[in-house]
């Protein structure tokens, strides 16, 4: 293999790594805050997906991302009203079966709405275009997924550490109750949560999708799995980890493919899964669980 | 004023709070006393809006708090320094005062330099977590915290809790410096011996019920208080 083939997969690898950590940082910070995991996430990314299709049908791109982006964030908060909101008191375990509900609900709704056949994901002609590096071509968009990836990451730890909402989100992750006698409203903040979560989502899918061409009603479920994979190898509740997460299983997925082994890359995320939970359970950058008595 | 008439609340299945009545005159130390369990915190909770009751009234100044969030009723003035003082342990000493005044949009400058001045170890300690400061220090931030939203009452939750007997001391004179400077403080202590010297008045709580009520002096003096609460 020469340099510009392995130059070549490390770009597709941390494009693809972007599009995981942008869907991963959903995940962690809801659980973050809520303590649950929104098993949701993966088809609500999938959603965005059928958004961006419908709106590219009758906007340009540039109404349509922004179009999508807020379908995407109207979902997620609907869902947090709908679905979890209500089982704010419950124990943790009934909100996370009402997440695996949403997201069967979410799938079946998508496959009667849309129906099961996989429809094409328009491609916005500006991403497409080829760039040729030497004997590496990349499109736009495998070049500006990690970048703004990036750039969007440090946007929100600038949101969440400088920022009264931001301030707001940390307090309630660490003592819900204790953040309500400061006067924080814990529902507004969480709602705030889900609406970065939900909009990362929206970016993530769109940068996804654009390389993969098509949209179906389980699109969600494998790469929510494994952004969910990423989260927890990440450390869960910490958004660098979900990031670092992120690119870790997209660069590696990408290696494996390269090396001839793409129909073992799914199976190798969830034996990393495994490695982390039974040699380092609370992630690369996880907190330490010290429970006082 | 706050004035609690009938209050009732049930809280992990049983009744914590039995029809109690009591009140918090302007400017003056109010505690409630009793043992663990008797549903001092319970009561306290239900003021802020942490725990729902099952019927009385909460009434500030003439308007009802019974019912509504805890942000509408730390907006109109009251705050809670909880039991176990609850610092955010991973967020700065400044950063803790910073959110005692959340729902304020003012500047703050000037607060957080009356809290050093107050409790000048913060001062020294401000850029450090509130989780390695050590009891004392983190009641004395508790209450910093509680004051930075600029309360009409401030409810305090076993501020001398699990804290040397010098340090309970330095907390009951800061309380009663915080009095003077026209705060309202409504106090539950197990420490009845501190409580009663230090409050205007004071109501013994007993599983769920007011069972006695006088200043603290008069309490302080009261036979079976002296045999039940102060051990003599």
């Amino acid at each position: 293999m020469n340099g510009s083939v392995i130059l070549q997969q490390f770009l597709t690898g941390i494009s693809l790594g972007g599009a995981y950590a942008l869907i991963a940082i959903g995940y962690t910070m809801v659980y973050g805050i809520l303590r649950m995991i929104n098993f949701a996430h993966g088809d609500i990314f999938m959603m965005a997906g059928y958004f961006m299709i419908f709106s590219m049908a009758v906007f340009p791109w540039y109404v349509s991302i922004p179009v999508t982006l807020a379908g995407t964030v109207l979902l997620g908060v609907v869902i947090e009203r709908v679905a979890y909101r209500p089982l704010r008191t419950a124990p943790r375990m009934s909100v996370m079966i009402s997440a695996i509900g949403v997201s069967y609900l979410l799938q079946n709704l998508a496959t009667y709405i849309f129906t099961a056949i996989p429809m094409a994901y328009p491609s916005i002609p500006f991403l497409k275009q080829i760039f040729q590096f030497g004997s590496v071509s990349a499109s736009l968009v495998t070049l500006v997924t990690p970048v703004l990836t990036i750039v969007l990451v440090i946007a929100l730890m600038q949101i969440i550490n400088h920022t009264k909402a931001g301030m707001a989100m940390r307090a309630v992750s660490k003592d819900m109750e204790t953040a309500q006698i400061m006067g924080i409203s814990v529902d507004k903040t969480i709602t705030y949560t889900f609406i970065i979560g939900c909009l990362l989502a929206g970016v993530g899918s769109i940068l996804y999708f654009t390389d993969r061409m098509t949209v179906y009603p389980y699109s969600g479920s494998l790469p929510g799995l494994k952004c969910f994979v990423a989260a927890v190898i990440g450390g869960i509740g910490s958004i660098p980890g979900a990031v670092v997460g992120g690119f870790l299983i997209g660069i590696s997925e990408t290696v494996l493919v390269s090396l001839g082994y793409s129909t073992f890359s799914d199976a190798f995320t969830f034996i990393l899964l495994i490695v982390f939970l039974l040699f380092r359970p609370t992630g690369i950058f996880g907190e330490k669980a010290t429970e006082k008595v | 004023m706050l004035k609690i008439t009938d209050l009732c609340v049930n809280y992990g299945g049983i009744e914590a709070v039995r029809n109690i009545s009591f009140e918090v005159p302007d400017g003056k130390i109010v505690t409630l006393i009793g043992a663990n369990g008797a549903g001092k915190s319970t009561t306290l909770r239900t003021i802020i809006g942490l725990v729902k009751a099952k019927e009385g009234s909460i009434n500030l100044d003439g308007e009802e708090l019974l019912g509504r969030s805890t942000t509408v009723i730390v907006s109109k003035g009251i705050t809670l320094s909880p039991e176990g003082r609850h610092m955010f342990p991973d967020m700065t000493v400044l950063e803790n005062l910073k959110i005692g005044a959340y729902l304020r949009t003012d500047d703050l400058n000037e607060d957080i330099e009356r809290m050093y001045e107050l409790f000048p170890i913060l001062k020294s300690r401000k850029w450090q977590a509130a989780g390695t400061l050590s009891g004392g220090e983190q009641q004395m931030l508790a209450v910093a915290r509680a004051l930075m939203c600029h309360p009409k009452i401030l409810m305090m939750d076993e501020p001398s809790l699990g804290l040397a007997p010098k340090i309970v001391r330095q907390i009951f004179e800061i309380i009663k410096k915080i009095n003077e400077q026209g705060t309202t403080i409504l106090l539950n202590e197990q420490n009845a011996n501190m409580a009663l010297q230090a409050a205007d008045y004071a109501y013994v709580m007993e599983t769920g019920r007011i069972t006695m009520s006088g200043t603290g002096k008069e309490l302080l003096r009261d036979s079976s208080v002296k045999k039940a609460y102060l051990g003599l």
